[in-house]
């Protein structure tokens, strides 16, 4: 028993030492570090709401304690990977990285704002806006500076809708639940062809289990209501199985009974984040600029 | 009885043209081409960029003739290579991409050195802008590569599986493509900074 735990502790251990993960998005400023005051992090958060909603453009802040032997560069593109700054198509996300420890800071910008905000004017950013504040321990002032150069550098790039972007759905991975929904019915077909119960039954474990293993993560009331369904599918698609076997013809009703039905409006139970924020999807190429200070 | 045969065979085809791979492995590949694109362009980028430095660093650095001359010949040979999408179906093609573009890499990691004995140099602010275009370049290289290869293996494991094995050497005949080695010298890319 001891031996198991150790091996155990071990396990948990040794997970730390893989390449430092991205943290989870907790808002536009996510101070890990401690670095700036909840003053600061209001007003920033408010500033960059406001210019999201006016451009689109999603601009968020992360410090970490330190890097743990990983360079920031790797590190800061990981993250951007993981919160899809910016929104899709316009990929004008920037990401503004402290690490407190190795006294490194990056600039990660969307590919969508390279043009106006290039690796030298990010550079520039850095060396001669942040850097000044940043040496003499001010931060936040040093990352306020930071944030009005980005959000004036990409001012002019794109227009927002006014609103806050809604959340963006998670990927539906739809094909692969048509090559599961198929296999359901043609099981629930072939056993309905020797008894209507059984293909009812079979539909409904069927549907909810192909909607399962492409969408998982849906709630037990969602699948409930897709055993529901499934239980009339399977039941109605045994009713036809042995129509077309008494020779009244299948055209139509078979595809109207089998795949009708609103299955993908019930599939979803979005997330009830209130006004959280989140990123758009936008992409990173890895452009922008890092330095020390 | 022959129109549940029929029903039953539709459905059958149906879900074999779904399940047997035929479409994904297409796509799959189309996103290694796509992320291949994306390693070219980002190594081009690079070898716009060393003209202007080397252009720059001359007018400092007098006694650097040779570090530039290896630069200049490097990239001289990376643009002389006919890259063609064959690169990524051939290993010696591929090892040949690598080696030149690491040659590359390793003159300019040495170039970044010896401007370190140049204050005027490294003040001159032409050639920290482009110091700082050079770094964002390597960056987005190895962002490139590192999606490059993710891809392929994507896509080199969707042909070996079954029964996306048996469509391909039945249907596509694709080819596996080959990944990005870490080798020297990737192992010694530039680490441009001060």
């Amino acid at each position: 028993m001891k031996t198991f735990i150790l091996l155990i502790t071990l396990m948990l251990f040794s997970l730390p030492l893989m390449a430092l993960d991205a943290p989870q998005l907790a808002g536009r400023i996510n101070d890990q570090a401690g670095m700036l005051t909840p003053e600061t992090k209001q007003r920033l958060e408010h500033k960059l709401e406001a210019f999201e909603r006016e451009t689109s453009n999603q601009i968020a802040v992360l410090t970490i304690p330190s890097l743990q032997g990983d360079d920031i560069d790797p590190f800061s593109i990981r993250v951007a990977e993981a919160w899809k700054l910016g929104q899709k198509g316009k990929d004008n996300g920037v990401l503004l990285v402290l690490a407190q420890a190795e006294r490194k800071v990056r600039i990660e910008v969307g590919m969508g704002l390279q043009g106006v905000l290039p690796d030298i004017t990010a550079g520039k950013i850095i060396r001669e806006t942040m850097r000044p504040h940043l040496k003499s321990g001010n931060f936040n002032q040093g990352i306020t500076v930071a944030v009005d150069s980005i959000i004036a550098a990409t001012k002019g790039e794109f227009k927002g809708s006014g609103e806050p972007t809604p959340k963006h759905a998670a990927k539906k991975s739809s094909s692969s639940f048509i090559t599961f929904f198929i296999i359901a019915a043609v099981t629930a077909a072939v056993l309905g062809y020797f008894s209507r119960y059984l293909g009812g039954a079979a539909g409904a474990v069927g549907l909810p289990l192909a909607s399962f293993i492409a969408f998982p993560g849906m709630g037990l009331f969602t699948l409930f209501l897709l055993a529901a369904a499934g239980l009339i599918g399977g039941f109605l698609l045994s009713m036809l199985v042995s129509g077309i076997l008494g020779g009244s013809g299948w055209g139509g009703g078979f595809y109207g009974g089998g795949l009708g039905g609103g299955f993908y409006g019930g599939g979803g139970s979005s997330g009830s984040g209130g006004d959280s924020f989140s990123g758009g999807g936008g992409d990173f190429d890895g452009g922008g600029s890092s330095d020390d200070y | 009885m022959n129109r549940l045969i029929t029903a039953f065979a539709a459905i059958l085809l149906l879900t074999l043209l779904s399940g047997c791979g035929y479409n994904s492995m297409q796509a799959n590949e189309e996103a290694v081409s796509a992320a291949w694109g994306n390693v070219e362009s980002s190594y081009q980028r690079r070898a716009d960029l060393i003209p202007n430095l080397v252009e720059v660093v001359k007018g400092y650095a007098t006694h650097e003739a040779e570090t530039l001359k290896a630069v200049t010949e490097a990239r001289a040979k990376v643009g002389s290579m006919q890259v063609s999408k064959d690169v990524l179906n051939n290993p010696e093609n591929m090892k040949k991409f690598q080696q030149a573009q690491g040659e590359l890499s390793g003159s300019l990691s040495r170039l970044m050195v010896v401007v370190e004995k140049y204050p005027d140099l490294k003040a001159n602010q032409n050639f920290l802008d482009l110091q700082k275009q050079l770094e964002g370049t390597e960056n987005r290289i190895n962002v490139a590569r590192e999606r490059y290869n993710k891809t392929v293996q994507i896509f080199n494991t969707s042909i070996r599986t079954f029964p996306n094995s048996m469509t391909n050497s039945l249907f596509l005949h694709l080819q596996r493509k080959e990944p990005f080695k870490a080798d020297d010298a990737a192992k010694v890319a530039p680490k441009v900074k001060f």
